[in-house]
């Protein structure tokens, strides 16, 4: 089992899933044995979530498929083709 | 080469997700519609580099952070490169850690978080300076990985965590900030100390 201190520092790559699997592993036994970093950790998972949650509902304008929709309709470089280049 | 309807079938299921983090970027509604039929454009117009079976999401949202960058990131005031002061880690769980708990064993369904509003949270992750503010809102919101990230922003992998971890630290303190200003520090500390006095 780490320390507290090392524990936390890879807080943020471990909530990120950057972690190599032996890490990960070095830091669930720590979590197992420490309630004070497993609830840190809870918490920032949560506020991860969260964050991800609240930050990500906004409703589509309504319209603005179609508009974009129609730009694909359109001869931009004005090569008499309409597509990609 | 994908071909033009290809591009619309596969492209468009997307455009609610990347309007939503146009707006976070963009912070206005108008610079938002602008930047996301702005990016899908050029990703119309750029979908035969588009290597089939690599990850379209991905892609599209590096098209979408590039034509902010380039295009609208340039009109705002703002100073582009900024610090944040020093913010010592766990800066939200070390202040509000103690109400999540008593939340908790309050009420096991309504999540602690949730007293924060949607706009709160919008809120203090749009007034994160710009270079805090696309790591943040790529990997908390929109779930890339660091590398993705990295590739997204053209920086190196160890710029993109030191972003994160410092801009995650500011939005926790923002977010703290409006929890005080709208009492929610003091009444959950009445209500904690009510439940155990009863």
């Amino acid at each position: 089992m780490g320390n507290c201190t090392q524990t936390i520092r890879e807080l943020d790559a471990f909530l990120d899933g950057e972690l190599p699997t032996d890490v990960r592993e070095h830091i669930h036994e720590h979590l197992n044995d420490c309630i004070d970093c497993l609830q840190a950790f809870d918490f920032e998972a949560e506020l991860k979530q969260a964050i991800r949650r609240k930050c990500r509902n906004d409703e589509l304008p309504p319209g603005l498929l179609g508009r974009i929709e129609m730009c694909f309709d359109e001869d931009f470089d004005g090569d008499g083709v309409i597509g990609p280049v | 080469m994908a071909d033009q309807q290809d591009f619309a079938d596969q492209a468009m299921e997307y455009a609610p997700q990347l309007y939503s983090a146009a707006l976070r970027m963009t912070r206005n509604r108008a610079d938002a519609e602008d930047l996301v039929q702005d990016a899908y454009l050029r990703a119309y117009r750029s979908f035969h580099t588009f290597q089939e079976g690599t990850n379209l999401r991905a892609w599209l949202y590096r098209i979408l952070t590039n034509a902010y960058i380039n295009k609208y990131r340039a009109k705002q005031r703002r100073p582009q490169e900024s610090e944040l002061g020093e913010i010592e880690d766990l800066y939200l769980y070390r202040r509000l850690g103690s109400m999540e708990t008593a939340a908790a064993s309050m009420s096991a369904e309504e999540q602690f978080l949730d007293l924060f509003t949607d706009d709160e949270v919008k809120q203090a992750l749009e007034d994160l300076p710009d270079n805090f503010r696309l790591p943040v809102l790529l990997a908390d919101v929109e779930g890339f990985a660091y590398k993705e990230i990295a590739e997204m922003l053209d920086i190196p992998i160890g710029t993109v965590m030191s972003r994160l971890h410092r801009g995650r630290k500011a939005m926790q303190r923002a977010l703290y900030d409006y929890a005080e200003a709208r009492g929610l520090t003091t009444t959950f500390d009445e209500k904690h100390t009510a439940t155990h006095t009863d």
